[in-house]
């Protein structure tokens, strides 16, 4: 149930994002979802791509660092109260989340969330149970 | 533990210090009577030579530098008469004109027993046999170790650089126990002696070498080691000091003795000539004691090195002096600090996470900007740890050299890679 993501090390200068996104538009590789946290000086682009294996290889060959990490993507659904309810049953369960963002499905229904915390197989077990909507590598494809 | 001349190799403090003041006296007074510029350089100094009353009186005087040796090119400085002189070395030269230096009869006898102190005191005897694989020429580094080694007995292979085959044959055919090198060509010879299937260990006989004429870090001395199996020795000189033999470590291999009795060195500050304490970083400067030819009084090596006060397990009194930590013009100074790129070096290479390659960046008012691409294969996706990481070079670089830098993560790649003389420091200060 975990996916993968593409992390990339930016350094805070001029066209460096565009080069990274301009490559892989080149090769035909779709962005599903995308974030960005970032310091002054550098910042890491995370990126949910339709092929992430390929993503790295395209990526590295144009010399950009890169690291694919697992995480956890689900569906709330898109009103008030949608994610909160996710995340207490997370924080009542003491999990950590290293970062979080978020994206709207073209449906416009439900909200899809990108989740990393400190423990992803308690993290899904946790939200199973409380029956949240978990999407497979599948569902990421379709968005 | 064996000396060649254990009475002047041992001999107490005072005594070496007697013995220093004594020739630097007669050395003063020679060059003032022989040496039209040195004459001139003394007669504008603060102090005369007859008032030479102990040896720190020599920071009154003024430095030697290389541009002095050009002055009066090329016999200007010598202190015999010409015939007297019977050999010439120079260095490299690569801009404009070499280093000219001479050496009488004499000359070329003592530095061939400074060479033998020093290979003595890594355990050499005359039952072994040396491969001298330095270039044979102008330069001095294989020359004045060939005689200092036919002094001690050692059978002398005077193989020159290059031909690695050969040198190879040669080590195995005659049974060289030690090698005199350059690190870059040592790790050469020892990848293409794996190549060959040779178990350096077991076919060669190599005891020993001596590594020098090339800065090399620690990582490479054992690297070098490991792979044949053999104990390196550091050695430091310069044409100007008749080439290698001016220090030389002993067994421990904790810094080089520097034959101080031959030798008056002091550390100072590059920018202000003033010596700095002991163990403190600073630039190199040497003074003949004991050369005939072409005496040298505070001469700037520009090698950057410091002092090891401590007495040596060895029970020599000569002063030790660590590594060649680099060249004196690359110091710069940071709201009145002075600091040399090889400080932040050292505080990177003590990092997990950053990669060699470096760049520090002089800002307006006086910000330093140390720019470091981080380690690929460390790069795990997280923020938190790069932000951590910059933090930690920030506080490692600050304890060291009392200011606070500003530190830039890179993607790798990104700064040009350099090749020995890097341009690691860009001053984009503006007075």
């Amino acid at each position: 149930m975990k996916i993968k993501q593409i992390s990339i090390f930016l350094e805070n200068k001029r066209g460096r994002l565009y080069e990274a996104l301009k490559a892989l538009a080149e090769e035909g590789i779709n962005i599903r979802a995308l974030s960005i946290a970032d310091t002054s000086e550098f910042g890491i682009l995370r990126l949910i791509v339709t092929d992430p294996e390929k993503t790295k290889e395209i990526l590295e060959k144009n010399e950009f660092t890169v690291k694919l990490t697992n995480v956890v993507a689900i569906a709330v659904k898109d009103k008030p109260g949608g994610l909160a309810e996710a995340l207490k049953y997370l924080y009542d369960a003491n999990i950590n989340i290293e970062y979080i963002y978020a994206f709207v499905e073209k449906s416009g229904e439900k909200a899809v969330v990108v989740l990393r915390t400190e423990n992803l197989d308690k993290t899904i077990s946790i939200l199973q149970e409380k029956g949240v909507t978990i999407l497979n590598w599948d569902h990421v494809l379709a968005l | 533990m064996q000396f060649w001349h254990k009475e002047l190799e041992t001999l107490p403090r005072q005594k070496l210090e007697e013995l220093q003041l004594e020739r630097l006296k007669k050395t003063l007074q020679k060059v003032y009577q022989k040496v039209p510029h040195y004459r001139k350089k003394i007669q504008d100094s603060a102090i005369n030579p007859s008032e030479i009353k102990s040896i720190n009186d020599i920071k009154k005087l003024p430095f030697t530098t290389k541009e002095d040796l050009f002055v009066d090119y090329p016999y200007g400085l010598l202190a015999i008469p010409t015939e007297r002189a019977i050999r010439l070395h120079t260095s490299s030269g690569t801009t404009g004109k070499p280093k000219a230096i001479f050496f009488s009869k004499k000359d070329i006898n003592n530095s061939a027993e400074l060479i033998a102190r020093s290979l003595v005191m890594t355990g050499a005897t005359k039952k072994d046999i040396l491969q001298n694989s330095m270039t044979y020429g102008l330069f001095t580094g294989a020359l004045v170790m060939h005689y200092g080694a036919e002094k001690v007995g050692i059978l002398v292979i005077p193989a020159g650089p290059g031909n690695t085959e050969r040198q190879i044959n040669l080590m195995r055919d005659f049974g060289t126990t030690m090698l005199h090198i350059t690190p870059s060509y040592a790790l050469y010879v020892a990848s293409v002696i794996y190549d060959k299937g040779i178990d350096p260990k077991k076919d060669l006989k190599l005891k020993r070498a001596y590594l020098g004429a090339e800065p090399y870090s620690e990582e490479t001395r054992r690297k070098i080691e490991e792979m044949l199996g053999i104990d390196i020795y550091n050695c430091y000189g310069l044409t100007e000091m008749n080439g290698p033999g001016v220090g030389f470590e002993c067994i421990y291999k904790e810094g080089l003795h520097i034959w101080e009795d031959n030798f008056l060195m002091e550390v100072v500050n590059p920018e202000t000539g003033q010596s700095v304490s002991d163990g403190e970083i600073g630039e190199l400067v040497l003074t003949t004691l004991n050369r005939e030819a072409m005496p040298l009084i505070r001469y700037r090596t520009r090698d950057l090195t410091r002092v090891i006060p401590e007495p040596c397990k060895c029970g020599r009194v000569h002063r030790r002096i660590s590594r060649i930590l680099g060249r004196s013009d690359d110091m710069f100074i940071v709201k009145g600090v002075n600091i040399f790129p090889q400080q932040i070096e050292q505080v990177l290479m003590g990092i997990k996470g950053v990669a060699q390659n470096y760049q520090i960046v002089l800002e307006a008012f006086d910000e330093m900007v140390v720019r470091v691409e981080i380690d690929r294969d460390l790069f795990d996706g997280k923020i938190e740890k790069l932000v951590r990481l910059k933090e930690e070079i920030v506080d490692k670089i600050r304890s060291n050299v009392m200011v606070k830098p500003k530190v830039e993560l890179l993607e790798p790649g990104t700064l040009p890679i350099s090749e020995g003389k890097a341009k690691r420091v860009i001053d984009k200060r503006t007075i």
